[in-house]
């Protein structure tokens, strides 16, 4: 048992089955029973309609207000009609409007032998008097779809949000995962969103039409935006490589910096002045409903995944962290992949601030706050070794997602945001510590 | 009052200590000598519970005692000065004597008394400084005078010295034997590391040489002559240790003229032609290893300038000269030859990724066959291509280095004591392959301080004292091992 528990964390992914266990018991602990909703709703209610009438008939449809309300009605609609049946009346909205159209149908006198309906209405007291005293002396039956157990953790919305919600994290942990394989530490990172997303809403603003901008208009503010970033990262690598200042002091530096630049440029105020369309990237869900920003994030992934594994660049990261000094006299540019590696941390803080200012469509100067943190935290917990030359790009991911799911999990669960703090804590110290043990070969003590 | 009973150490690939005994009284002064891996640092690190041994015991005053780390080894009586102080460059003198076992009152350090306890220590040992300096102002004899007050204020009484006059002006030195001395007087016994002979004799009651983590001899302040130390020193039969080759020496490749940087080379010009082996000895300090990192471009050139081939070579980086066709295997293996935590395969691929990429992605195939062929080639051990370097012998690690330049096909190869740390059968393999390099023409020049390494490998040999190359000599049979320690020493000396 302890033998496989520790090939299970010495493993290169080890924290797969951390993440894997975190998952199984989010489930666990949030299974309910669950309303279906919208068009599966429609598609569980047409099976039992189905098995319980062989002829069709008439129905009336009632949905609940809302997307998921008309998708249901809208479903059934279709569906029942494809069978046959005649749709006396379809509708969404509440009680009053269900009663309303129950008197109707009693006082015109029409038959319906079917009030299809979502659960909410089918449980009022008003439908249980309804079945029993039927005026027409013909019963209508009430049917809804039945409800089924499934955890609240698993649903496909929730996963989703899960996903997107990290996203910004994870992206920006791609870059921080490079950096701390050189054996360094990058944390302008959280400063750096909020400078992103500033400095491409008020290029927006001021130079390409606001919020009459056109989508070209658009990218070329995000573009200038992220070239900026880079920059601001080549910096800080400039100042690390060829001068020598410590990662930490450096990019301490440049964290106050960006934070003070971002709040020169906007005042202090949230610039809000953006098209429509610039919700693209942090709303849209363009591909088969996966959040566009989460797209982004694992396309992201495998490239750095593919770049490190793959080719000299990656290679002399790790060689860079792992003794920099026997890698310069390797012949290994040291410098330039140095500063390579802060400029490519710099540019994805600032794609992270862009696909932020995107899902708020705004820019605001207190974006990204202490989000180095979670940065950090992110890779360590995924597995990268503070002290250089150790590290896989998709344990980051996997750390990241450690840090999402359990922050969803107690949310679900209704932990307190303040009990999260002290567990995500723990969680990191954990997560250190099992690394040191895994270097010292399961030993204490050193 | 100190006994050693045969101390054995075995680091990966090398037994570096084989049964050492050794003692010391009180009042006395012991000169530990030998050549450089004789295995004389490694004693001291047991005696300072720096490293453990495997067997043997370590007696003081008749109590057998065991030394887990080295404060243990501090309790116990025994201080150590290593050449490298361990001092708090921003603490004065006198904290820095009492670090950790300040005169305090519930944590409050009693500072005048702690002032005026170091002061007291310094007239003790004659020495002429403020207890309120702060230890970055001070110079390097004072420093040490400091180390050495720091053993006395903890009671010490071993006192374990290593290369103690290495940095010292003459003056200095001179003030450091009558602190010595005194020191004997007041009952505390020395072990005195040096390459000094003069001040061996000078001080040394005894003298126990060192060679292969051997004990060779021991000498009384009447046998001990230089003649007789140097033939302890490096008296090794060399026959069958080295492949037996004939050479043919070609056109000049790499010229180097006048090579200046700081205080350790000092204007150095060598030449090194096809298919010779080209030596570099002296004592460690003497500025070969900076020599060799100029031409590798590993540190920047203050002047001078390196042709190869009777073209100008412009050597900023390592990553230039090794374009240019110059390699260099660092002494520093671990440190600088390797990078541990990479994969073997990894860390041969590691400068030839030019050769294994095509815009920059790297051909794993290519590179995995490649690597493969060296490993049956040189018949490296390793159990596969991802195995981490830091787990192999010492033999095996150094091959995987001279794969990698294998693979580039280096015009000039740079060996930097290129057998240290490696156990005889790879260390034969490591001669031969050099041997073979030679004979494809290539320019090669090894540093070692071995010098039975240098007798039997080389065609000519630079011996090198204070960055400046004392000695030029066509290896034949009149070069002898004394002959060259005269050199690397700067004394004339007379084999009784």
């Amino acid at each position: 048992m302890m033998k496989s528990l520790k090939a299970l964390f010495s493993s290169d992914y080890g924290m797969l089955g951390a993440l894997l266990f975190l998952c199984v018991f989010f489930s666990l602990v949030t299974y309910e029973q669950q309303q279906p909703v919208g068009d599966m709703g429609a598609k569980i209610l047409v099976e039992k309609i189905r098995e319980k009438f062989s002829e069709p008939g008439s129905v009336l449809i009632m949905g609940k207000k809302g997307t998921d309300g008309k998708a249901f009605v809208n479903g059934l609609k279709r569906r029942l009609n494809t069978d046959g049946w005649e749709v006396k009346q379809d509708l969404t909205g509440g009680p009053p409007e269900l009663s309303k159209a129950l008197r109707n149908t009693f006082e015109n006198n029409s038959s319906v032998d079917l009030l299809a309906c979502e659960q909410f209405f089918a449980r009022l007291p008003m439908l249980e008097n309804l079945e029993n005293t039927s005026s027409l002396g013909k019963k209508m039956l009430v049917m809804s779809p039945a409800s089924y157990g499934w955890p609240n953790f698993l649903k496909t919305s929730n996963l989703l949000n899960v996903a997107n919600q990290i996203a910004v994290i994870a992206i920006l942990a791609i870059g921080m995962t490079l950096v701390i394989i050189t054996a360094g530490i990058d944390l302008s990172v959280g400063s750096l969103i909020a400078f992103s997303a500033v400095f491409a809403s008020w290029t927006i603003r001021e130079w390409t039409g606001g919020t009459e901008a056109s989508v070209l208009g658009i990218i070329l503010g995000c573009l200038i935006s992220l070239m900026a970033c880079g920059g601001l990262g080549l910096f800080s690598g400039l100042m690390i490589a060829c001068y020598g200042v410590p990662p930490f002091v450096a990019s301490l530096g440049m964290m106050m910096i960006a934070s003070g630049l971002a709040y020169m440029l906007s005042g202090g105020l949230s610039i809000y002045q953006l098209p429509e369309s610039f919700d693209w990237l942090g709303r849209g869900d363009d591909l088969a409903g996966i959040p566009n920003a989460v797209v982004l994030m694992i396309l992201l992934y495998f490239f750095a995944h593919l770049l490190m594994s793959r080719t000299t660049a990656g290679r002399y990261v790790y060689a860079v962290g792992g003794n920099s000094e026997a890698a310069r006299l390797s012949g290994v540019p040291v410098k330039r992949i140095l500063l390579c590696v802060y400029a490519a941390s710099g540019t994805l803080a600032g794609l992270g601030g862009i696909v932020m200012a995107s899902q708020f469509r705004s820019g605001d100067p207190k974006y990204g706050l202490m989000y180095e943190l979670y940065v950090i935290a992110a890779v360590v917990v995924g597995g990268t070794s503070l002290s250089g030359g150790k590290g896989k790009v998709f344990g980051t991911l996997i750390g990241a997602f450690i840090i999402a799911v359990i922050q969803n999990g107690m949310n679900l669960t209704g932990v307190q945001s303040y009990t999260q703090k002290v567990v995500l804590g723990m969680v990191l110290l954990g997560a250190v510590l099992l690394d040191m043990l895994k270097k010292r070969g399961w030993r204490f003590s050193s | 009052m100190l006994r050693m009973k045969s101390i054995h150490k075995r680091f990966p690939g090398v037994h570096a200590l084989k049964g050492v005994d050794f003692d010391l009284n009180s009042g006395e002064c012991v000169a530990l000598l030998g050549e450089n891996g004789a295995g004389k640092s490694t004693i001291i690190k047991v005696l300072g519970g720096a490293i453990q041994p495997e067997e043997g015991i370590i007696q003081i005053d008749g109590k057998e005692r065991r030394f887990s780390e080295p404060l243990e080894s501090l309790e116990a009586g025994i201080a150590i000065i290593y050449q490298e102080f361990n001092l708090v460059p921003s603490l004065s003198a006198a904290e820095n004597i009492f670090l950790g076992i300040e005169p305090s009152d519930f944590g409050w350090v009693r500072e005048a008394e702690q002032n005026r306890r170091a002061m007291e220590t310094f007239q003790r040992i004659g020495a002429e400084i403020q207890p309120a300096t702060s230890c970055e102002k001070l110079t390097v004899a004072q420093k040490q005078l400091v180390e050495i007050s720091k053993a006395l204020v903890r009671d010490a009484k071993i006192l374990v010295m290593d290369e103690p006059s290495a940095a010292l002006t003459e003056k200095e030195v001179n003030q450091l034997y009558r602190v010595v001395e005194d020191l004997k007087r007041k009952g505390i016994g020395i072990i005195y590391v040096s390459h000094r002979l003069e001040e061996v004799q000078r001080l040394a009651d005894r003298a126990v040489v060192m060679r292969d983590g051997e004990r060779v001899a021991e000498l009384t302040r009447k046998t001990m002559s230089k003649g007789k130390i140097i033939e302890l020193m490096v008296g090794r039969s060399m026959a069958s240790e080295f492949p037996v080759h004939i050479r043919k020496v070609g056109k000049v490749r790499l010229r180097a003229k006048k090579l200046k940087c700081g205080q350790r080379v000092k204007g150095v010009s060598l030449e090194i032609r096809a298919g010779e082996i080209l030596a570099l000895t002296g004592l460690v300090g003497a500025g070969r290893t900076e020599t060799a990192r100029l031409l590798f471009g590993a540190d920047s050139l203050e002047e001078g300038e390196v042709e190869l081939d009777g073209r100008k070579l412009d050597l900023c980086n390592p990553r230039k000269a090794i374009r240019s066709g110059i390699c260099l295997l660092s002494e520093d293996r671990k440190e600088q030859g390797l990078i541990l935590g990479l994969s073997v395969q990894e860390n041969f691929g590691l400068p030839n990724l030019d050769r294994f990429s095509r815009s920059g992605w790297v051909n794993h195939k290519g590179e995995r066959e490649s690597f493969h062929g060296f490993v049956d080639k040189l018949q490296i051990k390793i159990s596969n291509s991802s195995q981490l370097a830091s787990q192999l012998s010492g033999g095996n690690q150094q091959k995987i280095v001279l794969a990698k330049w294998l693979e580039r096909n280096a015009e000039i190869l740079i060996f930097d004591e290129p057998t240290r740390g490696i156990d005889v059968g790879a260390k034969f393999e490591i001669y031969q392959w050099i041997n073979q390099l030679a004979d494809q023409g290539k320019g090669i020049l090894m540093i070692s301080s071995e010098l039975p390494e240098v007798l039997g490998m080389s065609d000519r040999i630079l011996v090198m004292k204070d960055g400046k190359v004392v000695g030029d000599v066509q290896n034949g049979s009149g070069t002898t091992q004394e002959k060259l320690m005269e050199m690397a020493i700067g004394e004339k000396i007379s084999i009784s």
